[in-house]
């Protein structure tokens, strides 16, 4: 067992599961507090997590294993990089059933049902050590977002539901095959011990694709985007936390988990399949953010961007790069959550999401406009917000693996401020343009309860990044290990001396000029 | 402990102001944040004044671990030194003094606490910087100043132009914070560290390596240094990334005394002075710095002549100064670029608050041209203005025989610059030493200019629509009670119709109005910084430039050039006699149009239209960014997004599949159930396999 003496993981999947056959049979009522409860439950649980965990200890801790179900194996297990993600699942779950509280109006049980589902998939993906029990929660995550959207999604639910669905499928039938080929070629379907073995160079290159068809959509990269914008843009507000809050987290984890660590030669030899692909999002996506009239597909397209962050440091090859892109995926979660919910604050008093029917909020909502502000520079990656941290170490990372590719994706942090802050602008400062605009209230006690304690973590992840580093320090370390014999050589590399010569990396040879 | 009060009381009174002031009240907001920069300013002169004495070391303060991953590692730190110590009063005397003075300016305010907790928040984010001891909080401070600076740019929020004015400014120091970010990827990458005191010590090693940059292999020490200069142009308005500080002055006054004059934007300079040791391992880095200064310097200044709005007058004589301090820091005097830093942060601070005064007393008319004989209206001002005009045109008289030298503030800094320069002895020099001259002679003018448009001559306040606003408004009670609750009321200058400004003369009379002094609040900080005007070149010289005091007095903290300090006392009379007779021929260039013959302006723009429009149109930079780059953002947006995304992606992506799928579909005719069933199907499948797969084995 465990330090804690219970099964700590299964009990995290079992309640919100539980809680959601439970809402099935109450009345709507009940059933938000029955939801409510549970994820407050899983919460607790996740801090007694946070607490048990031993920085330095073993790579995985809380493991169970109950033995094998068919084709695959009951086997839980976390490391530190899991956990973090585990803790960000389950910080945001009860902030999306508050945000749902009044705003969803139909079908109260099933969709709180729906989310507890969600909250078990999503706990699972990243507790999971069998590759089969992953794929099953990976996969099956997708069923209830694509109902939370076709049901309680907005006018043209359909669509993006169909848009998301078939985008997903596509990847994750070329992933399974790929799992099929690895488990029968390895003989285990033990994710750490798969993490360890070497597959052959020629065989990486083909699984590693069909991985990436499965992650690239997840994260989303581009030009496998565009069901992200439209999926925020129908999804119910709490969907849209979720979806940009974990769902996206669920690619950067498949490729620190699998991609990285099982194929780091094919990796290493598509280092620019990756980076092209992540730089061309960030401009890209950036600049079409400028333009856009929605404030759903803003944030939704400034994620694509903030994403390739994540694909820009997990590919760099070092340390800056990696922890960089692991803060990133914490600190995108908790940002762009908390957008959504600011967008859904006003969504919900006039219903509608277009940025020309708002404006001088600031003078009517200033609370609103604080904590919005606040969100807004964490976003563009205001040093002292969760935003700066990652976003420079990845930045960092990346200019140590290529200086090109350091010096296009920082190119984001100006495009950045740009569309935040037109955004900024045009809802909350200016005229009162909109006299229904105008009129709506500030912040509620509620909608201060989810919005404030999303700030203070921005913030402390800005300021004391090490609480959420130093857990993941161990594993970064073994995931280097793994994959530097592969690093691709940098260009960036400093040449001692008078002659320009492209010497090996030379920092500990004598200078040869003088001074 | 001195130095953490310093630091976090501002920072703390910011958040008790901000986020408490709805529930403390106006005044005691004001009281909080206004008290904890007197006490921050209180602390800071003793650690000042103790470098001055010797009896002070340098120390280093860790407050907290902040980022840690491998080699990176980075602290939340304070470190005094003297190069800190210079910073630390000259942020926190004027910033306590804009406090005070924002009670008198900002008193009709209905957001006071909100504004006075933005003035905090960006002393503490300042201070930050200051004390920074590595460049991740350098950044940290230099980011933290820029979201002060746009969120007081922004203050009155309603206008749409602050508005621009402030998403302008931010995104414009973005693209310096591009450069600056990457000089410290590349610094870490070369050093492995990003501990200031470390990397200088390890610069000079680097001379003469090579680093691979963008497929290039280029000097390491040049690229490391543009990159960081980057940011430092973005910050101190430096051309070509200097289009955001005139706009800048849509703020409140005050802001544009504290901000967008004496702290912010000189962070660039201080920078330069900070990597000293760096830079001076590159001397193609150092000519780009002392050319950069010199074209801004001269550019600022020609710009400067033709303004008609009292504030962007000062904010290009604002930039043009910081030109000098960078050609100043090119040339390799590090100590008289920090020298005119601190001097121009008094006078400069003087003429904005005293601009913000004769704004005050005219009902927030903001245009020079509906000024004039304001000197016995408000004569408190006009004194206050005319000290700040004779510091910064460096009024003083040059030192012979061995009696001591007598001089406004400006006098000691500027000339020295202009003398080091000569001194250095190199191209780049040389030119900025001619350029420097030639940019003393316009800021005489404009200078001169401002202050004769402004206090003497007739009245011409009639045909100003913010007076004859304040008349109509003002019939029995103060005109007071209008003045800042509409925001519309200050406007920095919009209007871009340069033929009005001088081929129609504009009536004069006082159209009935009685412009009044200003409250003892706002004239106390004007009457410090006088003293500060007058007096800080003459205390403070021999610290800061002086040959062997000032190397004591630096004491490692910046390069201390004392060869190029010994030979700035041997150049030639002339090259010490030039600043002198240009500042007397500006002065009386502006005497002649604006005193004796005030038709002479409006004859030379009529002959020299099209010199005057390109001035008057700031070389029309604005107009060529736009073209260049905010058009086609906007341009490539709409097309990546229409075409790209939806006409190409989509199209051929899921649109296109789902013509294929929909017929399926519509058998059923439940769509989205539909779906998911199949959606389920295909994974039970996948999952059905691979338990067949395995039990076969």
């Amino acid at each position: 067992m465990n330090v804690l003496g219970f099964p700590i993981l299964s009990v995290m999947l079992a309640v919100p599961i539980v809680a959601g056959i439970l809402c099935l049979f109450v009345s709507s009522n009940a059933a938000r507090w029955v939801a409510l409860a549970a994820t407050l439950i899983d919460l607790a649980l996740g801090i007694l997590l946070w607490n048990a965990y031993q920085i330095g200890g073993p790579q995985w801790q809380f493991v169970e294993n109950a033995g094998a179900f068919g084709p695959f194996a009951w086997k839980l297990g976390i490391d530190g990089i899991a956990l973090m993600l585990i803790l960000l699942s389950v910080f945001l779950m009860p902030f999306c059933i508050l945000a749902s509280w009044s705003s969803i109006e139909h079908r109260i049980p099933e969709y709180m049902a729906s989310f507890m589902l969600m909250e078990t998939l999503m706990i699972g993906v990243f507790a999971a050590q069998d590759i089969f029990l992953f794929y099953l929660f990976f996969e099956a995550g997708l069923i209830p977002m694509y109902l939370i959207i076709g049901i309680w999604g907005g006018s043209n639910r359909i669509y993006a539901s169909f848009k998301f669905f078939l985008y997903t499928l596509l990847g994750s039938v070329l992933m399974l095959v790929a799992m099929l080929w690895m488990v029968q070629t390895a003989g285990t379907t033990d994710i750490p011990t798969l993490m360890a073995y070497d597959f052959p160079p020629q065989a990486q290159t083909w699984l590693f694709l069909a991985f990436f068809a499965s992650f690239a959509v997840k994260m989303p990269m581009w030009p496998v985007h565009t069901w992200l914008p439209d999926a925020h843009v129908q999804a119910p507000t709490a969907g849209s936390v979720i979806l940009a809050g974990v769902l996206l987290k669920m690619g950067g984890y498949g490729f620190i988990r699998f991609s990285l660590p099982m194929f780091p030669e094919a990796s290493s030899q598509l280092f620019w399949l990756v980076m092209g692909l992540s730089l061309v999002a960030i401009v890209y996506t950036s600049l079409v953010a400028l333009v856009q009239q929605d404030m759903k597909k803003l944030i939704a397209y400034s994620s694509v961007a903030h994403m390739a962050f994540v694909t820009i440091g997990l590919f760099a090859f070092n340390r800056q790069g990696l922890e960089g892109a692991l803060i990133v995926m914490l600190s995108h979660g908790l940002v762009s959550g908390a957008l959504f919910l600011c967008v859904g604050v006003i969504y919900d008093r006039l219903h509608t999401r277009e940025i020309d029917r708002y404006g001088g909020l600031a003078t009517n909502m200033p609370a609103y406009a604080v904590l919005f502000l606040l969100f807004t520079m964490a976003s563009i990656g205001l040093p002292g917000t969760a935003g700066f941290v990652g976003e420079f170490l990845s930045l960092v990372g990346a200019y140590k693996a290529n200086s090109f590719v350091g010096a296009v994706a920082t190119t984001g942090i100006i495009l950045g401020a740009a569309y935040m802050l037109y955004l900024y602008w045009r809802v909350s400062y200016g005229v009162q343009r909109n006299a229904d605009a105008a009129a709506m209230p500030d912040l509620t006690r509620r909608e201060l309860a989810i919005l404030a304690p999303i700030a203070a973590v921005v913030l402390w992840m800005g300021i004391y990044p090490e609480s959420f580093l130093a857990p993941m320090r161990n594993d970064v370390g073994l995931l280097l290990a793994r994959v530097e014999r592969a690093a691709p050589e940098s260009d960036a590399h400093l040449a001692m001396g008078s002659a320009p010569k492209a010497a090996a990396p030379a920092a500990h040879a004598p200078a040869a000029g003088g001074h | 402990m001195d130095v953490q009060l310093i630091v976090f009381l501002p920072l703390l009174a910011a958040i008790v102001a901000g986020l408490g002031g709805r529930i403390i009240g106006r005044v005691p907001a004001k009281i909080i944040t206004t008290g904890a920069l007197f006490a921050s300013a209180a602390l800071s002169w003793p650690i000042f004044l103790g470098f001055m004495a010797h009896s002070v070391e340098p120390y280093n303060v860790t407050i907290l671990k902040w980022i840690s991953s491998g080699d990176l590692q980075v602290n939340w730190s304070l470190q005094i030194d003297a190069l800190t110590a210079v910073m630390l009063v000259v942020v926190t005397t004027v910033s306590s003094l804009v406090h005070l003075y924002s009670w008198g300016y900002m008193a009709e305010d209905p957001d006071q606490p909100r504004f006075f907790a933005y003035l905090s928040l960006f002393t503490f984010a300042m201070l930050m910087l200051v004390t920074a001891d590595n460049l991740v909080q350098m950044f940290f401070g230099w980011e933290g100043v820029g979201l002060a600076s746009y969120l007081l740019i922004g203050f009155w929020y309603q206008k749409p132009s602050a508005n621009a004015a402030a998403l302008k400014a931010f995104v414009v120091n973005r693209v310096g914070d591009f450069g600056f970010s990457l000089g410290i990827f590349a610094t870490f990458l070369v050093f492995g560290t990003v501990s200031i005191p470390e990397i200088l010590a390890a610069a000079p090693s680097m001379a003469n390596s090579t680093i691979g940059f963008l497929g290039l292999r280029v000097d390491t020490m040049t690229l490391i240094c543009i990159l960081l200069f980057i940011g430092a142009m973005g910050k101190s308005a430096q051309l070509p990334l200097h289009t955001w500080l005139p706009d800048a002055m849509e703020g409140p006054t005050p802001v544009s005394a504290l901000i967008h004059a004496a702290t912010m934007v000189t962070a660039g300079v201080f920078m330069v002075c900070r990597l000293s040791p760096m830079f001076e391992v590159s001397p193609t880095a150092l000519t780009i710095v002392t050319f950069v200064g010199a074209i801004t310097a001269l550019f600022a200044a020609t710009v400067g002549t033709v303004q008609n709005d009292i504030k962007r007058v000062i904010a290009y004589s604002t930039c043009s100064q910081l030109g000098y301090m960078f050609f100043a820091a090119g040339v390799g005097a590090y100590g008289a670029a920090m020298f005119h830093l601190f001097t121009h942060a008094f006078f400069k601070a003087l003429l904005f608050l005293g601009a913000g005064s004769v704004i005050h007393a005219m009902h927030h008319e903001q245009d020079m041209r509906f000024y004039g004989g304001l000197r016995k209206e408000i004569p408190l001002t006009f004194w206050a203005m005319l000290f700040g005009t004779l510091a910064i045109t460096g009024v003083g008289i040059i030192q012979v025989a061995g009696l001591p030298s007598f001089g406004f503030a400006g006098f000691f800094s500027k000339d020295a610059i202009i003398e080091s320069a000569f001194a250095s002895g190199t191209t780049a020099g040389g030119i900025a030493f001619v350029v420097g001259i030639f940019a003393a002679l316009l800021t005489s003018f404009y200078s001169w200019r401002l202050i004769f448009l402004t206090f003497f001559g007739k009245p011409r306040w009639a045909a100003s629509e913010h007076i004859q606003h304040a008349i109509h408004d003002a019939h029995g009670h103060g005109h007071d009670a209008h003045d800042h609750n509409d925001p519309i009321q200050e406007h920095a200058g919009h209007d871009t119709r340069p033929d009005e400004a001088h081929a129609h003369e504009v009536p004069a009379g006082t159209g009935g109005y009685h412009p009044h002094e200003s409250p003892w609040t706002m004239l106390v900080p004007l009457g410090v910084l006088t003293l500060g005007a007058i007096f800080a070149g003459m205390v403070f010289h021999h610290a800061f430039i002086d040959l062997h005091e000032g190397a004591e007095f630096w004491g490692g903290s910046i390069h201390f050039n004392a060869h190029l300090m010994e030979d700035i006392h041997h150049v030639p009379l002339w090259v010490k006699l030039s600043p002198a007779v240009v500042m007397i021929l500006g002065f009386l260039i502006a005497y002649a149009a604006y005193i004796r013959d005030t038709s002479m302006p409006r004859r030379f723009v009529g002959q020299f239209g099209v010199l005057y429009r390109f001035l008057y149109n700031k070389w029309f930079f604005d107009e060529a960014y736009n073209v260049l780059f905010i058009r086609p953002s906007l341009w490539l947006g709409r097309v990546f997004w229409k075409r790209g995304d939806e006409g190409t992606i989509d199209r051929f992506g899921p649109n296109g599949a789902a013509g294929v799928v929909r017929v399926g579909n519509l058998l059923t005719s439940r769509l989205q159930t539909g779906y998911l069933y199949t959606y389920a199907l295909v994974m039970l499948l996948g999952l059905a396999a691979a338990a067949t797969w395995v039990m076969a084995r």
